[in-house]
């Protein structure tokens, strides 16, 4: 719990600064898209920490989006599928895909990083040959218009995003932190060797995480798809692996594995996204927003180490 | 070293500790772990800075603020775990650090390995400069590190527990080394918990009990006895326990298993219910690996295991432990534990789903398990929620043994049990190993310590070069016999491993 405070501190200042400097910040519709835009990444990101938490990495995610995005328009308006049966397929395809993942990686030993990598190549390749490489919307397709209510509507106000974020996280908090599978997944991820000795199947616990990541980006893809109303191959997506492994490591998890919490990559994604707005909000140039965002996740990791060093001393 | 004080977080771990070395002298520094040892070496070798006391060096005092001025007065630490780079060769690993550069700045090949020769000869060492390290031996690993040690001049050097993974003829090559550099007027600190060493090579031998100087021992009053008295303050009685509990005979069978160091020879053995059965020989015999393939680490699917009259077949640890097979492995922090993990978390990790429902963990539960192994194990922590980490080596021992007895265990394999554990947890250990066989388990102990396995076993099984070259009843088993058996000679006395 300690590790988040920290961060939580730093989400708070930033807040405070920017809705000092500009009172928008604090604005109802303000508000509103920055929770939208929580929802849609800390989904994917929960995914992102999980896997990171098994001393992995996910690079294909924003790959990912992009060809689900695609799938799902594809599904809609060509194939003319139900949008239930839309649906489980553009879900089914990156949880078959992070089965991919998983396999390569525990049967044949491959190291997540190249994996995945190759992942973000191809499944941006096919998101763009299997569209000719055209943006596609939905038109008026088949249970579009229900879809979209779900995906971009508001419940109790709130952005339906937000909410889905909201119910992902109550259940990703008790399967990492409650559940015999969470405490294997951080078993396995500070210690592999000595979890298969005491009788964990490592092979499954370390492949089911891409598979779960799969099934988060899968549905963190759909909700962006209808969130940009039209799917961009070459673009949609582009860059998202990094805001997770971000939120991620913002959020407490170690990059060696076995450490992290669903709070912490929660806070850790709500940063990232205050940090936008506020480059947004306070006129700074939107050219710099990757620098701001690299520099407060520089920043951030930073303090926490020279914190922890110092705590180790005393 | 005068007066030594040093406390951690309002823990004392050094009170007013002094301890004085001559020129080419030899001290083992003894205590049980926790007693104070590492830290008080730590602070001459630079890496912990007392509260109190002073470090006198020929006559002048000194302050050591850092392990690079350690170096520089020529202070060596030789750790336990080796400090030496597997991919480099000998040569780069003796001057890593302080390589010598040629007009380009680049390695000078030629000199780095005219340099490194005389100190390896000094040791008599005899592999070439231009070996790589992974390629060596672990007694020949610490060569190469003495030799570092040498190279940068040391005039003292401190072996932290050298012995514990070397073979006898490995550790008698080592205690003839010791005695050299004394003679070279090197001077040695050598911690070790087996007490057997300490006799043959130390002048004197100094104690630490919690921190404290506990006595001093000449070389001729340095008895066994004597020194682990001084240990632990009082008599330890019944170090080894013997019991002739019923046995069943043929209780577990192994048939065929193979040690993936040498595939084509396999080892078939039987162990009755209620024995110890230890299994002796050189370090590389593959006993280690014998027992990872039995307990479904490694593959070996030609091994035919029978536990109580019923064939089990086991591809996988999991197989194994569901069978009640547990292993108790030889690395503890690599294999063993999750040190990172909480006594807890460790204590419950292969039957967290007994204490869970639908796959949610009753955290309840979870902590009284644990807590009833800390109680009875009697492992020192502070509570079962501290890291295993910040345990000391028998401690952390425990905790493994804690994570197998909270399950049934009807076959458990001990793989050097008390390899870096002070005497008074070895003791704890043994006595634990009797319960556990008395309780009606079969107890299979892998151990290089000659002292440990002839005195523990009910019978030993010797294995050379993969294969089991004897076993002995209790009545034959002597030094002589394990170790001819060990090089691969035959001995009357020695029977098959098992019966067809």
């Amino acid at each position: 719990m300690k590790k988040e405070i920290g961060i939580f501190i730093l989400l708070v200042i930033l807040c405070a600064i920017t809705g000092f400097e500009n009172p928008r910040f604090f604005s109802p519709i303000n508000l509103g898209n920055t929770a939208n835009l929580i929802g849609l990444f800390g989904i994917f990101s929960i995914g992102a920490g999980v896997v990171i938490i098994t001393s992995g990495i996910d690079l294909s995610v924003g790959s990912m989006i992009a060809l689900n995005g695609m799938l799902s328009v594809i599904a809609l308006t060509q194939w003319h599928l139900a949008w239930p049966l839309a649906v489980l397929f553009a879900l089914a395809v990156p949880m078959a895909l992070g089965l991919a993942h998983g396999v390569l990686i525990t049967r044949f030993k491959m190291q997540p990083f190249i994996v995945t990598l190759c992942g973000l190549l191809i499944y941006r390749g096919i998101a763009r040959f299997s569209s000719n490489d055209m943006t596609k919307g939905f038109g008026d397709a088949n249970g579009f218009q229900t879809l979209q209510r779900w995906a971009t509507g508001t419940l109790w106000g709130l952005p339906t995003p937000f909410i889905y974020l909201i119910i992902i996280s109550i259940i990703m908090w008790l399967v990492l932190h409650r559940s015999v599978y969470g405490r294997y997944l951080l078993a396995v991820g500070r210690n592999e060797e000595a979890a298969r000795f005491s009788g964990v199947n490592t092979k499954l616990v370390i492949g089911s995480a891409y598979v779960l990541a799969g099934l988060l980006t899968g549905i963190s893809g759909i909700l962006f798809a209808f969130y940009t109303n039209d799917v961009s191959p070459s673009t949609q997506g582009n860059f998202y692996e990094l805001y997770g492994i971000a939120a991620a490591v913002l959020g407490g998890c170690s990059l060696r594995g076995g450490e992290g919490s669903i709070v912490g990559i929660l806070i850790g994604t709500t940063l990232l996204l205050v940090l936008q707005n506020l480059v947004n909000l306070l006129n700074i140039p939107s050219s710099l927003n990757f620098a701001v965002m690299g520099g407060v996740v520089l920043i951030g990791v930073l303090a926490d180490e020279l914190i922890q060093n110092a705590r180790r001393k005393k | 070293m005068r007066g030594i004080t040093k406390r951690f977080s309002g823990v004392t771990a050094l009170d007013n500790v002094s301890l004085t070395l001559g020129r080419g002298e030899v001290v083992a520094l003894c205590g049980e772990n926790g007693a104070g040892k590492s830290t008080l070496m730590k602070i001459l070798g630079g890496v912990h800075q007392p509260d109190a006391g002073e470090i006198v060096l020929d006559g002048r005092k000194t302050q050591i603020p850092g392990v690079a001025d350690a170096i520089k007065l020529g202070i060596a630490f030789i750790h336990q775990e080796l400090n030496v780079l597997g991919n480099l060769d000998v040569a780069g690993n003796v001057f890593l650090g302080r390589e010598p550069r040629n007009a380009l700045g680049l390695i000078n090949s030629k000199k780095i390995h005219a340099d490194a020769e005389p100190f390896v000869r000094r040791l008599g060492l005899d592999i070439s400069t231009r070996t790589r390290l992974d390629r060596l031996s672990i007694a020949q690993q610490q060569m190469v590190e003495i030799a570092k040690a040498l190279s940068l001049n040391a005039r003292l050097i401190i072996m932290d527990e050298p012995t514990s993974s070397l073979t006898v003829a490995e550790t008698t090559r080592l205690i003839d080394l010791v005695c050299d550099l004394s003679k070279q007027g090197v001077s040695v600190i050598y911690i070790s918990h087996r007490l057997g060493e300490i006799e043959q090579c130390a002048d004197r031998a100094v104690v630490l009990r919690d921190g404290k100087n506990a006595g001093e021992l000449g070389s001729d009053e340095a008895t066994h006895d004597k020194v682990v008295s001084l240990m632990v303050g009082r008599e330890i009685k019944n170090y080894y326990v013997h019991s002739d509990a019923p046995k069943t005979p043929g209780f577990f069978k192994v048939r065929d298993a193979f040690s993936s160091l040498y595939s084509r020879k396999t080892v078939s053995f039987d162990a009755a219910r209620g024995e110890i059965l230890g299994f002796a020989g050189l370090v590389g015999a593959g006993r280690s690996e014998m027992a990872r393939a039995i307990a479904g680490m490694d593959h070996c699917p030609s091994k035919k295991i029978t536990l109580d009259g019923k064939t089990i077949p086991i591809a996988s640890p999991r197989d194994a432990i569901q069978h009640g097979i547990f292993l108790v492995p030889e690395d503890r922090r690599v294999e063993g534990l999750i040190v990172e993990m909480s006594v807890r978390e460790n204590v419950s990790l292969p039957s967290l789903r007994d204490f869970s429902r639908f796959g949610l963990i009753s955290r309840k539960r979870e902590s009284d398990a644990a807590r009833r192994q800390v109680d009875s194990l009697r492992i020192k922590t502070p509570t079962v929620e501290a890291r295993v980490r910040n345990l000391s080596g028998g401690n952390q021992q425990k905790v493994v043994l804690g994570k197998w007895l909270t399950m049934n265990p009807r076959v458990m394999i001990f793989d050097e049990p008390t390899r870096g554990i002070d005497v008074g947890a070895k003791a704890e250990i043994y006595r634990l190993i009797r319960d556990l066989a008395s309780q009606g388990a079969v107890i299979l102990v892998i151990s290089s310590d000659m002292e440990e396995v002839l005195n523990v076993s009910d019978r030993i099984a010797v294995m050379h070069e993969g294969e089991i070259t004897g076993a002995l009843d209790r009545a034959d088993c002597n030094e002589e016999n394990v170790m001819q058996l060990a090089v691969g000679k035959k001995v009357p006395a020695a029977k098959p491993a098992f019966k067809e």
